[in-house]
């Protein structure tokens, strides 16, 4: 095979273009912000010639401009109907009168809307989920920065709790199991009941599910650290009787969900709840046939390992957010979803062709070559369901594409949907057999994973957590830390993994020529510090989410005066209760 | 439709697809597998050692960078002499009741693939000189550290298995650095990695995606492979880039006598067949045997060897290699 006619493959060629698309996008909305900034100034610099003419008026001009003046100022004395008598605006039509004065470095985004109440019992409840899930990611990229450090700086520290093979699945796990499967279930508990208009089956279901997570998440972390792992599948290395806990938790809360959509007050059910109930039914199948003490011998395990990896990522993961999306987005646009129909049918496509593609990260090895085939057959056909979910997502979008701008919301949606259809691409780029043979066992595979449980799991669930906590609470983020956090993720995304993908692509070729091993870890090296920059980056933006949920939770309102009818009279009746108070002692 | 409308119908049938697509895909394939695969009858089981070894290996995490599958394509012949097959694993079987099987075949390829390690890599000293420090054997290398399988004793006993490190790596330990039970039955494990001949009559399944064949120069004569590739691959990790070796573990070529003396046989012999006369150096192993080296190879690195860190020797062509190798089988 001829290594040098890299450009020649298909594969490549589309894992390029579906690189350039998130690329792509990031410069456009980078590009309209300078042009208004520019614009911006341009028309302060015309303003300041003005000022210099105004200056410099004539008697004769100004007198005539002031005859101008009074002549259009002249207007009715607009009572000449209603008399003297005081206004009324008896139906509160005028609301959300609201003037900005201080001074602004950033555009005032839109504030979230007030939504129908919620019980502030449940609201407690899904606080404590995005609360935790937060933790779990502060918690989870920090292991994974510091494995990032290592790569450049291997003997940073010699203990055996924090050597790498030991930390690298702590940080998968606790992303994983940690900050996405919380923060998703969490944020069910809100669409689930409102889509089915009912109230929710039991809350303390819901702190049982939050309790037993938690649990396996930290005795996970721990048992791993102490060397006690489940014998090296990937993101199965917490040992069954940890698993059981997490299994249990998403057992009670399932049983939670379906008692309440089965007493819905609708008579649809609507497609979120169709994603929702089957990625927690699908886990159960999946961890049951994974975990399952008592099989598995030589190869069967590659076999099980192949099925489970792929469809924890593609029927938990996906498919719940899939689910989540098909509610918040056209609630954010204040529109209903394109069609209903592409939802369903992306659906049962999900379910058909993902099933079948766990084996394509075992192309080439010792697994039946039938299998193989399959596996890439199954990940040509979900083109099917990732162009019709992006294409709804997108149609949805469509005819709204001027409220991005005024969002502190929206970026997080669009991207998390232009990641959601070049990462499901690329997977499938990835299982062609040329391409397989330039990028498997290359950290190519890292960078894909990232794109994709970063750029698209994790950009939707902060799409999810900005959306829904302030409707919760009443409070709002800073918009300039929720912009921050937003570009920095992106940005250091970016930075983690082109880099990886290019340095791979030469380190695969490196193989394929048969050069030395050890020179292409030399080849490495710099993009290897590339990714623990971009990972920084990503960190940094972190910390900023953790503080603005700190600030949506918990911060208390700064004394405020009191400006709306609504505030004066209910301090007046604060204080008149004061009042009675004082005198009743 | 009605049946959307009913989340018992509904919510059953989406779990009926999934579950049996499972099966399918899954459950029967695994099951049918473990059910049809037995270990090579030439096999060898591993040591008790090298069993305690592997437990080592899983709960240091060491899948995460090195793979133990060769597959069936060109560019893993690096790796093993023949694709692998699903009875090289049949002798994995749960490691207890808590702890799923463990195969290692891998996903990342951080560090080298292991299948065929204890061929390649067999030596004591270097390995467990490997493990203490891999940046004491290769200056490159980003593998972490392991200093914690190894005691530090201030007087031997008897058994004790003292590893000489450089002082550069000693990092202030004064005392004398022992391998614990656990570095050694890793070593043990690490040792135990070869892949298993098939049994005669059994046919090997090919390497695809195949090199094209360089081109014949117009000559036809003497076209040697580069010779820094060879040393590079095979010899490197010991005597070291800089061809100075390490002192009290691998000696240097630079300035050696072998190499820049006349008795060629020697020489190619020892690239053969190893080494073992020098007591203040670890023995090498038969690394051009076990690699099949042609006498093109063997041509080529000794001329590179020749020619490197200041040497100054006779190029040899690949035929008076040739004669020599003949005589060694």
């Amino acid at each position: 095979m001829e290594s040098r006619n890299l450009w020649g493959e298909s594969g490549i060629w589309i894992t390029v273009l579906l690189i350039v698309i998130p690329v792509l996008a990031a410069t456009i909305i980078m590009v309209v912000k300078a042009v208004v900034t520019l614009n911006k100034y341009l028309r302060e610099q015309e303003l300041e010639k003005f000022r210099k003419y105004v200056k410099e008026l004539k008697p004769d001009e100004l007198e005539k401009l002031e005859r101008r003046k009074k002549e259009l100022e002249f207007e009715l004395s607009h009572n000449e109907l209603s008399g003297d008598a005081t206004p009324k605006d008896s139906r509160g039509l005028i609301d959300y009168v609201d003037e900005v004065a201080e001074l602004r470095f950033v555009e005032t985004k839109k504030k979230s809307q007030p939504r129908p109440s919620i019980d502030p019992v449940l609201t407690r409840l899904i606080l404590w989920y995005i609360g935790c899930a937060t933790f779990w990611l502060l918690f989870g990229t920090t292991i994974g920065e510091y494995l990032g450090i290592k790569f450049s700086a291997p003997d940073i520290d010699h203990y055996s709790w924090l050597s790498f093979g030991r930390l690298r699945p702590v940080h998968t796990n606790a992303v994983f199991w940690g900050w996405a499967s919380l923060a998703m279930v969490g944020l069910a508990y809100y669409v689930v009941p409102r889509v089915s208009n009912v109230q929710i089956y039991s809350i303390r279901l819901g702190y049982r599910t939050l309790i037993l997570i938690n649990l396996s998440v930290i005795l996970g972390s721990i048992f791993l650290m102490a060397g006690i792992n489940n014998g090296g599948g990937e993101y199965r290395e917490y040992i069954w009787p940890i698993m059981v806990l997490f299994g249990t938790g998403i057992i009670l809360s399932l049983y939670n969900f379906y008692k309440t959509i089965a007493k819905r007050n609708t008579k649809e059910i609507y497609v979120s709840n169709w994603y929702v109930i089957a990625a927690m039914m699908f886990l159960l199948v999946i961890a049951v046939v994974a975990y399952w003490p008592g099989w598995q011998n030589g190869l069967g395990e590659t076999i099980v390992q192949g099925y489970y990896m792929h469809q924890g990522v593609g029927m938990w993961f996906m498919l719940f957010n899939l689910g989540l999306m098909y509610y918040f987005l056209p609630q954010q646009l204040n529109k209903p979803i394109y069609s209903y129909s592409l939802g369903i049918l992306a659906f049962w496509t999900q379910i058909l062709f993902y099933t079948l593609i766990g084996t394509h990260h075992f192309i080439f090895s010792a697994i039946p070559w039938w299998m193989q085939t399959i596996a890439i057959v199954g990940s040509a056909g979900m083109i099917i369901p990732v162009v019709a979910g992006t294409t709804n997502y997108l149609m949805t979008f469509k005819g709204s594409w001027r409220k991005l701008s005024g969002s502190y919301t929206l970026p997080f949606y669009l991207i998390g949907i232009i990641f959601y259809f070049t990462g499901s691409l690329q997977g499938t780029a990835e299982a062609f057999r040329f391409t397989n043979l330039v990028w498997h066992f290359t950290d190519f595979t890292v960078a894909h994973s990232h794109l994709t449980m970063y750029g698209i799991i994790t950009f939707m669930l902060w799409a999810f957590v900005y959306t829904i906590v302030p409707r919760l609470t009443g409070k709002e983020p800073p918009q300039i830390l929720v912009g921050a956090h937003f570009w920095l993720a992106l940005i250091g995304l970016l930075f983690y993994t082109i880099p990886l993908m290019v340095g791979s692509t030469l380190r695969g070729m490196m193989w394929m020529d048969g050069k030395p091993f050890i020179d292409s870890v030399e080849l490495m090296a710099p993009f290897w510090l590339w990714r623990a920059i971009g990972g920084t980056l990503m960190w940094l933006s972190h910390i900023l989410f953790a503080y603005n949920v700190y600030v949506m939770i918990k911060k208390k309102d700064t004394k405020k005066i009191p400006k709306s009818s609504k505030e004066i009279l209910k301090m007046k009746m604060e204080l008149e209760m004061e009042n009675q108070v004082e005198i009743i002692k | 439709m009605h049946f959307f409308d009913d989340h018992k119908k509904l919510f059953r049938m989406a779990l009926g697809l999934f579950l049996g697509l499972t099966i399918i895909i899954a459950v029967i394939p695994a099951l049918k597998n473990q059910a049809n695969n037995a270990p090579l009858p030439n096999s060898e089981p591993l040591s008790k050692a090298a069993e305690e070894g592997k437990k080592i290996f899983i709960a240091n995490g060491c899948v995460a960078c090195h793979t133990q599958q060769v597959r069936n394509v060109d560019m893993d012949k690096t790796w093993g002499n023949r694709p692998g097959i699903a009875a090289d694993y049949a002798a994995n079987t749960r490691i207890d009741f808590w702890r799923n099987t463990a195969t290692l075949m891998g996903t990342e390829r951080t560090g080298p693939d292991l299948t065929n390690i204890g061929i390649r890599q067999p030596g004591k000293e270097w390995n467990l000189l490997h493990l203490y420090q891999p940046r004491a054997v290769v200056n490159k290398s980003i593998m972490p550290a392991y200093p914690w399988l190894f005691d530090v004793k201030k007087e031997l006993v008897t058994g004790d298995v003292e590893l000489i490190v450089p002082d550069e790596f000693r990092k202030g330990v004064t005392g004398k650095i022992v391998a614990t039970t656990d570095a050694l039955n890793l070593l043990a494990y690490l040792q135990s990695l070869k892949q298993t001949p098939l049994p005669q009559g059994m046919q090997e399944s090919e390497f695809l995606y195949k090199k094209k064949s360089e081109v014949p120069s117009a000559s036809g004569a003497d076209k040697l492979p580069d010779g820094k590739m060879v040393y590079a691959n095979n010899c490197q990790s010991c005597h070291q880039e800089n061809g100075e070796g390490l002192k009290g573990a691998f000696p240097p070529l630079k300035g050696s006598k072998i190499v820049h003396g006349n008795d060629l046989e020697l020489y190619v012999t020892i690239i053969m067949k190893g080494y073992d006369a020098r007591e203040e150096y670890a023995s090498m192993g038969a690394i051009g045997t076990i690699n099949h080296f042609t006498p093109e190879d063997v041509a080529a690195l000794i001329n590179f060897e020749r020619s490197s860190w200041g040497n100054n020797g006779k190029k040899v062509s690949a035929a008076e290699v040739k004669k020599i190798m003949e005589t060694l089988k």
